[in-house]
């Protein structure tokens, strides 16, 4: 590779060379991680990251508590898309149980994991305008992520760390309010995003500075467990909605859009088609919306109404039950993944019988793909290096766990 | 490689689980990546396990592998004593099991040999136990209430392994 051949010989370092701290807090980190960077001039030598700064040991407290309680520590992981986290946690726990959705509440999930990653995405491609220069389109895309908030709040009451739905499917239905708010958010966004879009995609300075920043190729990303929008803007279509299908992502007709050099500008066009055909999941699910019950019937786990619980025994029973985490739970380990912001999501679970997990691990994308951060801008410059650690959406939550 | 599988099972979730030794694991990794049957090309992840219990296996890695081409997942565990916590490193097959592994050892002490730049990466440097170890408490050991005999059940209490 070119990059490397920079600096295979001496004679090309001009001067000397200078150590220099970007991070822990540099306000275009994004976040708390720190790189050591050996810098030539402008142009980057080495880069050494270091991170843990947020680091809260969730795989430990998830061995200390009952599965309903873990919900909350996947809301901060990837706390862009935490709907995303929780419902894969859901979805891990429902394959131990062996408990199946009707297809109303698979289809609401997908709504509400659709969404999320809406935002998510949206937060990368304006923070990638953020950094060539563009703050605008970022203000603006905001605003439209409030809306999906809002629907959020709808769904489950608050925002950002979700805790939305429940293990055995979702804790309420849509409300008309989300309703209503939803067909309005369907039919507005479009042209609002493509507004945005049309601002940067094919903005000669905008390709200038992204084409080439940080590339990776399609073979070495795979080689550093790449998964989500970075490896397919490499190329590969690996998709977890596709390659295992969960909440009948089979039932939708969607294209998983691939990139062609795995550099900044293929990461951010990924992800701007990844929203359009996250939107066309949203219309077939929404206009598809079966009737039937948002949840499951598994009393063992999913909370009686509470009506019933201050009248009728069988339901205070079972809500002590749920609540003390006192049901019998099989003896076994699932791998469950979910596509989430940044890839491949994994909860690898290991259940004694227990009220609580004996072991859980999560597959966190963002962890497994930032190793790559320092070949990937090794000869580039440091404005390029910020370039391409805004366009990997690396998010601390997620790296940390 | 005869001799080399100890034992397999077909999990809850309906994967393949091979067991084997440590001495093997790297050769069973590359087979498993390199064989034109076998194309288990990605590392879906690896993670540390400690079953205080088993006397002299008490720690393990778990790798997952996929297998992009037929769709497929394996996965792959190992076991070996907590005083001897040596284990072959993988990233020789794959990088993305470099800071994979750092996070284990950082967890449980486990010592990937061979591993480029084994150190902590989650906690910090001067930490000198491995907190995913069972016999660290997360909060104050006279808790009791969260017991599970008291609920006549055989699971773990999370604070009883001394």
């Amino acid at each position: 590779m070119q990059v490397q051949s920079y600096f295979s010989s001496l004679d090309n370092l001009d001067g000397e060379l200078a150590t220099l701290n970007l991070g822990p807090t540099h306000p275009a980190t994004h976040g708390i991680f720190q790189n050591v960077l050996k810098m030539d001039g402008e142009k980057i030598v080495s880069a050494e990251p270091t991170i843990g700064y947020i680091h809260r040991a969730f795989e430990k407290i998830a061995e200390h508590r009952p599965y309903n309680q873990i919900t909350t520590l996947t809301d901060r992981l990837n706390y862009c898309s935490s709907p995303i986290n929780n419902m894969g946690w859901h979805m891990t726990v429902e394959k131990l149980i062996g408990c199946e959705l009707p297809k109303r509440a698979q289809y609401m999930r997908v709504i509400i994991m659709e969404l999320s990653r809406i935002a998510d995405h949206l937060v990368c491609d304006t923070v990638i305008g953020v950094d060539t220069g563009a703050l605008t389109g970022f203000t603006y895309m905001f605003q439209e992520r409030e809306l999906i908030y809002e629907l959020f709040e709808e769904v489950c009451g608050s925002r950002l760390t979700t805790n939305i739905g429940r293990i055995g499917g979702m804790e309420r239905d849509f409300t008309p309010v989300f309703h209503s708010k939803l067909k309005t958010f369907l039919k507005e966004f479009p042209a609002r995003f493509e507004e945005f879009n049309s601002m940067l995609e094919r903005n000669r300075i905008f390709m200038d500075r992204c084409i080439g920043a940080g590339p990776i190729s399609g073979e070495r990303a795979m080689a550093y467990g790449f998964t989500g929008p970075n490896l397919r803007a490499a190329g590969v279509d690996y998709d977890v909605r596709v390659m295992s299908p969960y909440s009948s992502y089979e039932d939708f007709e969607f294209d998983i859009p691939v990139g062609l050099n795995g550099d900044t500008y293929d990461r951010f066009v990924v992800r701007q088609e990844e929203i359009r055909q996250s939107l066309r999941i949203v219309h077939q699910a929404y206009n598809n919306l079966p009737e039937g019950p948002y949840h499951a019937d598994v009393p063992d786990f999913y909370l009686p109404e509470k009506p019933d619980v201050y009248t009728k025994m069988e339901a205070l029973i079972y809500h002590f039950k749920v609540v003390m985490a006192e049901v019998p739970v099989p003896v076994g380990e699932v791998y469950h993944s979910v596509e989430g912001g940044n890839g491949e999501l994994g909860f690898y679970l290991i259940s004694d019988g227990g009220r609580q997990p004996y072991r859980l691990h999560f597959r966190r994308p963002c962890f497994i793909y930032y190793q790559a951060y320092p070949e990937m801008i090794q000869g580039s410059l440091l404005s390029d290096a910020i370039l391409t650690m805004s366009s990997m959406n690396v998010i601390a939550g997620e790296l940390d766990a | 490689m005869p001799g080399v599988i100890r034992a397999s099972n077909i999990a809850l979730d309906g994967m393949l689980n091979l067991q084997t030794s440590r001495e093997a694991i790297i050769g069973v990794l590359q087979l498993l990546r390199d064989d034109e049957m076998m194309r288990f090309n990605f590392l879906t992840t690896l993670c540390g396990i400690h079953h205080p219990d088993l006397g002299g296996q008490e720690l393990g890695v778990v790798y997952h592998l996929h297998n992009w081409l037929d769709n497929v997942r394996i996965r792959v565990k190992i076991s070996f004593p907590k005083d001897d916590p040596h284990v072959p490193t993988a990233t020789v097959l794959w990088p993305a099991a470099n800071w994979m592994e750092r996070q284990e050892y950082d967890f449980y002490g486990i010592v990937f040999t061979g591993h480029p730049d084994l150190r902590r990466i989650l906690n910090v440097d001067d930490l000198d136990v491995f907190p995913m170890r069972k016999e660290y408490r997360l909060e104050d050991g006279t808790r009791t209430d969260k017991d599970d005999r008291f609920f006549g059940r055989d699971g773990h209490v999370g604070q009883s392994f001394d």
